[in-house]
């Protein structure tokens, strides 16, 4: 009888004690990281040979071509 | 050089649908796929607004983060592309995109929904650059030949404006301050403001 009681007392035990054990339940997002193939630089072509300097040229002349303001006023 | 961005100006959009078509024709999109859409609201009532919408190249991309196969990445020039070979066009990057830009073909048998198809900022993608595999899958890289994106050059009244975010952000301060209105925009203080250069706000004046 004692014996029983003792494994009923640990079989209880052990079942109060998992609530102790609880994990939390947020979510911790990792960022992936990209898995496909490398990309090439803008510049790292055949037009640029490399050069970043070059292509930054080009690519500023082309944003600034948009503004009329200096296009047509000069100001 | 820093951020690629798009900026569409609803003070000058026409509707005309030349940044569509320029976009189409440049890359030989699909009949169903739109990477570039104008967005009209209020239609027909004086007044209306028109902006072109497309992937706004996010500087924190929500598709990026949603992508179960990691199939995004961004360039050192913050263009968001993605890698089509590995897309498994499962759509979570359309629920998540707030601009609607990750467009899906579905030209296929049984309602195939097939691999994500954005705008690439006329980048290409990861494949060698004027490829023939690249125009196939991600059109043409115009970028790499040191040009801006066909839609932002073709647009008639340079209501789109595309490039450097510090470059074009200025262009359109400047447009702001020269016809004095378009500062009640909300959210100019933050994306453009420079204090000592805020336009007088008119009252009554319509954004």
């Amino acid at each position: 009888m004692r014996k029983l009681l003792v494994i009923a007392a640990a079989v209880a035990l052990a079942g109060v004690a998992a609530g102790c054990g609880e994990k939390s339940s947020v979510t911790v997002y990792k960022q992936g990281q990209y898995q496909g193939k490398p990309d090439t630089r803008p510049w790292d072509n055949d037009q640029f040979k490399g050069d970043k300097a070059a292509w930054e040229r080009a690519v500023k002349s082309r944003s600034l071509g948009q503004n009329e303001y200096v296009r047509v006023s000069g100001g | 050089m820093a951020r690629m961005k798009f900026l569409a100006d609803a003070e000058r959009c026409i509707e005309c649908n030349g940044c569509v078509t320029a976009c189409k024709q440049e890359h030989e999109i699909p009949w169903g796929v739109n990477r570039r859409r104008v967005v009209t609201l209020n239609d027909g009532v004086p007044g209306e607004k028109s902006i072109s919408v497309a992937c706004m190249h996010c500087s924190d991309a929500p598709c990026m983060a949603v992508c179960p196969v990691d199939c995004f990445y961004k360039t050192s020039e913050g263009v968001v592309l993605h890698d089509k070979d590995l897309c498994i066009g499962c759509g979570y990057c359309f629920y998540a995109c707030p601009f609607g830009a990750p467009q899906f073909p579905q030209d296929g048998a049984f309602g195939l929904r097939g691999k994500m198809d954005k705008c690439t900022f006329c980048a290409g993608g990861p494949e060698a650059d004027f490829s023939a595999a690249e125009f196939k899958k991600y059109g043409r890289n115009r970028l790499a030949e040191g040009k801006l994106p066909a839609c932002a050059e073709m647009c008639s009244t340079k209501a789109l404006l595309g490039g450097d975010a510090d470059v074009i952000a200025d262009i359109y301060r400047n447009r702001v301050l020269k016809r004095g209105k378009g500062a009640e925009v909300w959210g100019w203080g933050t994306a453009y403001g420079k204090p000592e250069k805020q336009p007088p706000v008119q009252p009554g004046a319509k954004s």
